[in-house]
């Protein structure tokens, strides 16, 4: 099978199971696109970022980029008609039947239970990220990464207080804060020798 | 609804105009669509009534997919039937696809830059805040009882420590609910039929 039909068929599936908007693909990505060797998740983390300070469908931004990093421009292709086609079908579906589907009370069972599933499988990825960003694995076990550190706890910080206020957290703030802090920690900080 | 030929014509040109603008201006994904797509079709043209945008908005957000396409080719079907639908999704797709595949051809050569890379050492970091906002966002939609927390700690489970594709663990929690909400009822009436 041809890269191009797998990087098809792979986002088609990861489309199908997207519920609930682009952060629930990201179980996936790290199943399906990493470990096929496709993507890097340093890669993934990285597309994260610049997905959400692109313009467009997060989802969207995120598969152009596995697709075109595993396989250039017709692999972006392949990725991107991959993840839109289950959207267009089953919403095709639902407004030619004009009968909702959703009104169906086995789909309504298996959707109240897939919710819970997906924020299980991303809560998983968060710790998993934790173990990546925070921590650098070397010999023997792990060691914190201070510097990384001091930055969870500041953006952390920054996030409970504004929900705390009852403000919205806007992910590019977050974004922008964070790169702040890293070319601080880790580029200013070493040159003034502290 | 009968339209003219010329009608579809001048909708579809409409349509993909403005759903290319919404395209390559909006950030923040699909929620931030939603408001400038109504007023769009329902404000601006009045094609659609407010009425059927919620009903549109409601069935986008709980069927699988990705929620600016669900939404988008749904009003382009109301608006101008199949091609309306095709041309929607198309034209909401096309500027993020052009944006990004720009972007990639700089990416690699840009992260290498000193300075940049430590930007983005901050950056992956800041992604756990973001996925932790995406949870708190998603897990707003569950509806908690101890079958949908047994559920939510399934899945962490699995995905941690087993191998089993996403998938499956997903199809799994599908065929649970069905069976917990159909064996339920039962349950509660102490057994009896």
């Amino acid at each position: 099978m041809s890269v191009i039909w797998q990087l098809f068929i792979t986002f088609f599936k990861i489309g199908l199971f997207t519920i609930g908007g682009g952060y629930a693909m990201i179980p996936f990505i790290q199943q399906e696109v990493v470990q096929k060797g496709w993507v890097s998740i340093t890669d993934v983390m990285d597309f994260i970022a610049v997905s959400e300070s692109t313009p467009g469908p997060f989802a969207v931004n995120i598969s152009t980029f596995c697709g075109i990093t595993a396989h250039g421009f017709l692999g972006a292709a392949a990725a991107t008609i991959g993840v839109v086609l289950p959207s267009f079908l089953i919403i095709l579906f639902i407004a030619k039947k004009s009968s909702n589907i959703l009104c169906n009370k086995y789909v309504r069972y298996s959707l109240d239970a897939i919710r819970p599933a997906i924020v299980g499988l991303i809560l998983y990825v968060v710790f998993e990220f934790m173990k990546l960003s925070l921590f650098t694995s070397g010999s023997p076990g792990f060691s914190a990464d201070i510097k990384a550190l001091i930055i969870f706890i500041f953006l952390a910080g920054y996030f409970i207080f504004r929900t705390y206020k009852k403000k919205k957290v806007n992910p590019i703030t977050i974004i922008l804060l964070s790169a702040f802090f890293g070319i601080v920690m880790y580029g200013v900080l070493p040159i003034l020798n502290l | 609804m009968k339209l003219s030929y010329q009608e579809i014509k001048s909708r579809l040109i409409c349509l993909s105009i403005s759903f290319l603008k919404i395209g390559a201006f909006t950030f923040g994904g699909g929620y931030a669509m939603i408001p400038l797509i109504s007023k769009e079709v329902v404000d601006k043209h009045q094609w659609i009534t407010d009425e059927e945008m919620i009903d549109i908005f409601a069935v986008a957000e709980c069927t699988p997919g990705v929620i600016a396409v669900n939404c988008e080719t749904f009003v382009g079907y109301k608006v101008a039937g199949f091609w309306g639908s095709l041309l929607s999704t198309v034209c909401v797709v096309l500027p993020a696809f052009i944006i990004i595949c720009i972007i990639s051809l700089f990416f690699e050569s840009f992260k290498n830059i000193l300075w940049v890379s430590y930007a983005f050492k901050g950056i992956r970091v800041g992604i756990i805040i973001l996925l932790a906002m995406a949870v708190l966002k998603i897990g707003k939609y569950v509806k908690y009882n101890i079958f949908a927390c047994i559920i939510l700690a399934a899945a962490f489970i699995l995905s941690a420590f087993s191998d089993i594709n996403t998938i499956y663990i997903l199809l799994g929690a599908a065929a649970l609910g069905i069976f917990y909400n159909l064996i339920l009822p039962y349950v509660k009436r102490g057994g009896k039929i």
